[in-house]
C-alpha cells in the first residue's frame, strides 16, 4: 500500500502557494542573491523567504538602492539581477533603478507585490499601476492574475531579460495570487510567439564587411556595451589585432577592450579623448560593434565620421540606422558575427594611419595641471588606479567625477566598470557597488562619487555595514553639483544658479554614525596613503577628498558641436 | 506618404496601451488605428495608418513595434495589393426641402440611411478612405451635425494569410 501511494505522489507534481512557487522558480533560474524591501503585499513572499538557505536576501534601506544593487550585481556577473519590493510606494521607488537598467540594457527581473486582484483598479490602499508606470522603461512586464501562470511568467521573465538585447522585466504579483496554490512544474513551457531576436547575421553582408576592411586605409573600431553583453571581448581583441585597427570604447564599452592596449584610444564623444575624436573625424571605415550611436558620442550628426563608410553590427534592428545612416548594417549577436568575420578577414597593416593616430595621442593626451597645495580630482583617480593595480571593480555616480573615472581609471576586464550611461543617474554608484561586492566578496570595489550624488543613496551605508560589504567610497568633494556648474561656467557666464552645495554633511561623521569608517583628505601628499588605508580596512570606508572646486572636465565637445572641435582638446 | 501597417498582436489586456504608448513616447503620429479579434481569438489584428514623409521614421516605427513582445507579426502593406475599408456615420441636417437631394447623394455613393429624425438623418457609408471623404465633402453643404469614422481596416489580397505571409 505505502509503495503504491509513493508512486502516485511522485507522479503528481507538488502543490505550492504562489509565494513558494516564486521562490522555487527563482532557485530553478539559478538566483543566488536578491535585493529587496518588504511590505504588506509581499508579506507572504517574505514568509516564503524565512529560513531560506539557498537564496540570500539583502535588505537595503530604500527600494531604489535595491534596484541599483541588483543592477550592479548583474553588470558584474552577467546574470540577471533580481529585486523585490512591495506594492505602491515600494514599487514606485524602483522606477529610477529600472529606468537606469533599461537605458543601459542590463538584465534584471523586478518583482513587485500588488493588491489582490479584486481590489485592482479601485485606488486601494498602496495600489499603483506599476506595469503601466514602467511600461516605457521595461523590456516587458507582467501582471499575474492567476497562480497557474506564475511559474511560466517567471521563466519567461528571465528568458526575456537575459536574451537578445538584455533589459529589465517586471512581474507584478497580486497578494491573492501569492497565497493561492497550484501544482509546481519547472521549467514550464514558454508562450512567446512575438518575442524574436536574431543571433546570426546575414552572410552576404559579411562578405561586404570583409571587402570594406580590405579596401580601408584608415579603419576605426567603435565598440560598446554590446561587446560585454555578448561576451565578445576576446573576439574583439583578436579582430582588432588582426586588422590592426585602433579601438575606441564608449563609456558603456569601457573594459571591453583593454585600456592599456597599444590600439586602445579610450572613450569617444563629448568627454572622450582628442585622439579618439580626431580618429572618428578622419577614419575611412568605421566599424560599430554593439554601440548605439548615442548623442554624447556623435556630437553633430552631419559632422560625425564624415569620410567613413559605416558598418554597424548590433543585435537590435531598431538601433541600426536610428541616429546615423549605415552603409553596411548587420543584425545579430556581435560575438557570433565577429567569429564568422575572423574566419574570413586576413591580416592587415595600416602604418601611416596608426602613425597619425599615435601622433595625436602623443600630442594631445588627457591632461590636467598638477599643483601641490590642492588636490586635483583627476589625480585621485590616478592614485586609486595605481593603488589597485587597475584590478578593482569601479562604479560611479553621475557628474564630473564619473567622467574623470572613465578617463583616468584604465580597465582591463569587460565587467570591471559600471556606470549609469544612458540615464545618468546620480545615486547609482554606491548601491551598485554593494551589488558588485555581494557577487565578489573578496574583490576591491570603489565607488567614485561626487558630494552631490552620494547623498542620493547614502542611507545604504547601513546595508554596507550590516552585510559587511567593505566597499570604498571615494567622494571627489568639490562642494558643487560640479557637472552642472561646469555648463554654467562655460555656457551661462558663470551664473552658478543653485549648484553650490551649501549644507553638505561631515561625510566622515556620517560614515561613523553608521559604523563605517571615514577619512577626510585635504592634501595631495595624503591621497595615496588614505586610499591604501581604505583598501586595508575590512569595513566600508568613506574617503572624503576635498578637491579643486572649479575644475572642469576636458576635453569637451560643446553640445551639438562637431567632434573635431573640442574645448581643451589641443591647446 | 501614408503607410498602412497590418499588425498581428496578442489579444491581451494592455496591448493597445503598449502600442499607443510607443507611438506617443517616440513622437510618431498615428493617423488611424483599428483593432479587432481575428479568426484566432488569442490574436488581434491592428490596422495602423502612419503619416510618414520620412522613410527613416517609418523604418523606426516598424522596427520599434516589432520589438514589442506582444507584436507577433508586422507587415507594411503599403506597397502590396490590399483591400481597405472605412466606415463613416454622418448626421446631417435634413428637412423636406433638401431630403430628395440627400437621398440622391446617398444612392450615388451606395451609402445607407440608418436613422431618420425630425430634422436630421444619419447616413452610413463604407469604402476606402477616398470614397468616405468624398461623401463627407458632398454632404457638408447641408450642415454636418456630427460625424464618426472608424479608421481603416485592411487585408492583403490573394492567397497570403497570416501563416505564410
Ligand atoms: C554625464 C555623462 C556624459 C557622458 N559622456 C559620454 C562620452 O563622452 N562618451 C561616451 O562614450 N559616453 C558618454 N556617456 C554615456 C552615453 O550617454 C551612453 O550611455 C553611451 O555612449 C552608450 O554606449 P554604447 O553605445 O556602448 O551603448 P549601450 O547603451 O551600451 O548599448 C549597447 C548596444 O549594444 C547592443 N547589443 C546588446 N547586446 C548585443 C549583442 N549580444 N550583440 C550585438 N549587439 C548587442 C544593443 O542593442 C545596443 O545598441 C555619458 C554619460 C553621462 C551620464
Ligand atoms: C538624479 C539626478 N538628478 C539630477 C541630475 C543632473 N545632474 C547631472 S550631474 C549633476 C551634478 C552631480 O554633482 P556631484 O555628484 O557632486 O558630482 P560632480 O559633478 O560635482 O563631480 C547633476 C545635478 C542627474 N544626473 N541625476
Ligand atoms: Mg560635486
Amino acid at each position: 500500500m505505502t509503495e503504491v501511494r509513493k508512486v502516485g505522489d511522485s507522479m503528481k507534481a507538488k502543490t505550492l502557494t504562489g509565494a513558494e512557487i516564486l521562490i522555487r522558480a527563482l532557485k530553478e533560474e539559478g538566483v543566488e542573491v536578491i535585493f529587496g524591501y518588504p511590505g504588506g503585499q509581499v508579506l507572504h513572499i517574505y514568509d516564503a523567504l524565512y529560513n531560506e538557505k539557498q537564496i540570500k536576501h539583502v535588505l537595503t534601506r530604500h527600494e531604489q538602492g535595491a534596484a541599483h544593487a541588483a543592477d550592479g550585481y548583474a553588470r558584474a556577473t552577467d546574470k540577471p539581477g533580481v529585486v523585490l519590493a512591495t506594492s505602491g510606494p515600494g514599487a514606485t521607488n524602483l522606477v529610477t533603478g529600472i529606468a537606469t537598467a533599461y537605458m543601459d540594457s542590463v538584465p534584471m527581473v523586478a518583482i513587485t507585490g500588488q493588491v489582490a486582484c479584486n481590489m485592482i483598479g479601485k485606488d486601494s490602499f498602496q495600489e499603483a499601476d506599476i506595469t503601466g508606470i514602467t511600461q516605457p522603461i521595461t523590456k516587458y512586464s507582467y501582471l499575474v492574475k492567476d497562480v497557474r501562470d506564475l511559474a511560466r511568467v517567471i521563466h519567461e521573465a528571465f528568458h526575456i531579460a537575459s536574451t537578445g538585447r538584455p533589459g529589465p522585466v517586471l512581474v507584478d504579483i497580486p497578494k491573492d495570487v501569492a497565497v493561492s496554490s497550484t501544482e509546481f512544474v519547472y521549467p514550464p513551457e514558454f508562450d512567446l510567439p512575438g518575442y524574436k531576436y536574431i543571433y546570426n547575421g546575414v552572410t552576404a553582408k559579411l562578405t561586404q564587411v570583409v571587402e570594406a576592411i580590405k579596401k580601408a586605409e584608415k579603419p576605426l573600431i567603435y565598440a560598446g556595451g554590446g561587446i560585454k553583453a555578448s561576451r565578445a571581448h576576446a573576439e574583439l581583441l583578436e579582430f582588432a589585432e588582426r586588422i590592426n585597427a585602433p579601438v575606441t570604447t564608449t563609456m558603456m564599452g569601457k573594459g571591453a577592450f583593454p585600456d592599456d592596449h597599444p590600439l586602445a584610444l579610450g572613450m569617444p564623444g563629448m568627454h572622450g579623448t582628442s585622439y579618439a575624436n580626431y580618429s572618428l573625424s578622419e577614419c575611412d571605415l568605421l566599424i560599430g560593434l554593439g554601440v548605439r550611436f548615442d548623442d554624447r558620442v556623435t556630437g553633430r550628426i552631419d559632422a560625425f565620421a564624415p569620410n567613413a563608410k559605416v558598418v554597424h553590427i548590433d543585435i537590435d534592428p531598431a538601433e541600426v540606422g536610428k541616429n546615423v545612416q549605415i552603409d553596411i548594417p548587420l543584425v545579430g549577436d556581435v560575438r557570433k558575427i565577429l567569429t564568422s568575420l575572423l574566419k574570413q578577414v586576413t591580416a592587415k597593416q595600416h602604418k601611416p594611419w596608426l602613425d597619425t593616430v599615435y601622433q595625436w595621442r602623443r600630442e594631445y593626451p588627457l591632461k590636467y595641471c598638477t599643483t601641490t597645495d590642492v588636490i586635483k580630482p583627476q589625480f585621485v583617480i590616478e592614485e586609486i588606479y595605481k593603488a589597485t593595480n587597475g584590478e578593482a571593480f569601479v562604479t560611479t555616480e553621475t557628474g564630473q567625477h564619473q567622467m574623470w573615472a572613465a578617463q583616468y581609471y584604465k580597465c582591463k576586464y569587460p565587467r570591471q566598470f559600471m556606470s549609469s550611461g544612458g540615464l545618468g543617474t546620480m545615486g547609482y554608484g554606491f548601491p551598485a557597488a554593494l551589488g558588485v561586492q555581494m557577487a565578489y566578496p573578496e574583490s576591491i570595489v570603489f565607488d567614485i562619487a561626487g558630494d552631490g550624488s552620494i547623498q542620493m543613496n547614502s542611507q545604504e551605508l547601513a546595508t554596507a555595514v550590516h552585510y559587511q560589504l567593505p566597499v570604498n567610497i571615494a567622494i571627489l568633494n568639490n562642494n558643487f553639483l560640479g557637472m552642472v556648474r561646469q555648463w554654467q561656467d562655460l555656457f551661462l557666464d558663470k551664473r552658478y544658479s543653485h549648484t553650490r552645495l551649501e549644507g553638505n554633511p561631515d561625510f566622515v561623521k556620517l560614515a561613523q554614525a553608521y559604523g563605517a569608517e571615514g577619512l577626510r583628505v585635504e592634501r595631495p601628499e595624503d591621497v595615496r596613503s588614505a586610499i591604501e588605508q581604505a583598501i586595508k580596512s575590512p569595513k566600508p570606508f568613506v574617503l572624503d577628498f576635498v578637491v579643486e572646486e572649479e575644475e572642469n572636465v576636458f576635453p569637451m565637445v560643446p553640445p551639438g558641436g562637431s567632434l573635431n572641435k573640442m574645448l581643451g582638446g589641443s591647446d | 506618404m501614408k503607410h498602412t501597417l497590418s499588425v498581428l498582436v496578442e489579444n491581451r489586456p494592455g496591448v493597445l496601451t503598449r502600442i499607443a504608448g510607443l507611438f506617443a513616447r517616440r513622437g510618431f503620429n498615428i493617423n488611424s488605428l483599428a483593432v479587432g479579434e481575428t479568426e484566432d481569438p488569442e490574436v488581434s489584428r491592428m490596422t495602423i495608418v502612419v503619416d510618414g514623409e520620412d522613410e527613416r521614421i517609418i523604418e523606426q516605427v516598424t522596427k520599434q513595434l516589432n520589438k514589442l513582445v506582444d507584436v507577433i507579426k508586422l507587415n507594411d502593406i503599403t506597397q502590396d495589393e490590399f483591400v481597405d475599408r472605412e466606415l463613416i456615420m454622418i448626421k446631417v441636417c435634413c428637412d423636406s426641402s433638401n431630403r430628395a437631394e440627400i437621398i440622391q447623394i446617398v444612392d450615388i455613393f451606395r451609402a445607407r440611411i440608418v436613422d431618420m429624425g425630425r430634422n436630421t438623418v444619419i447616413i452610413e457609408a463604407t469604402g476606402d478612405g477616398g470614397k468616405v471623404s468624398a461623401i463627407e465633402t458632398s454632404l457638408k453643404p447641408f450642415g454636418i451635425k456630427e460625424l464618426v469614422r472608424t479608421g481603416k481596416v485592411a487585408l492583403v489580397r490573394g492567397a497570403k494569410n497570416r501563416h505564410n505571409e
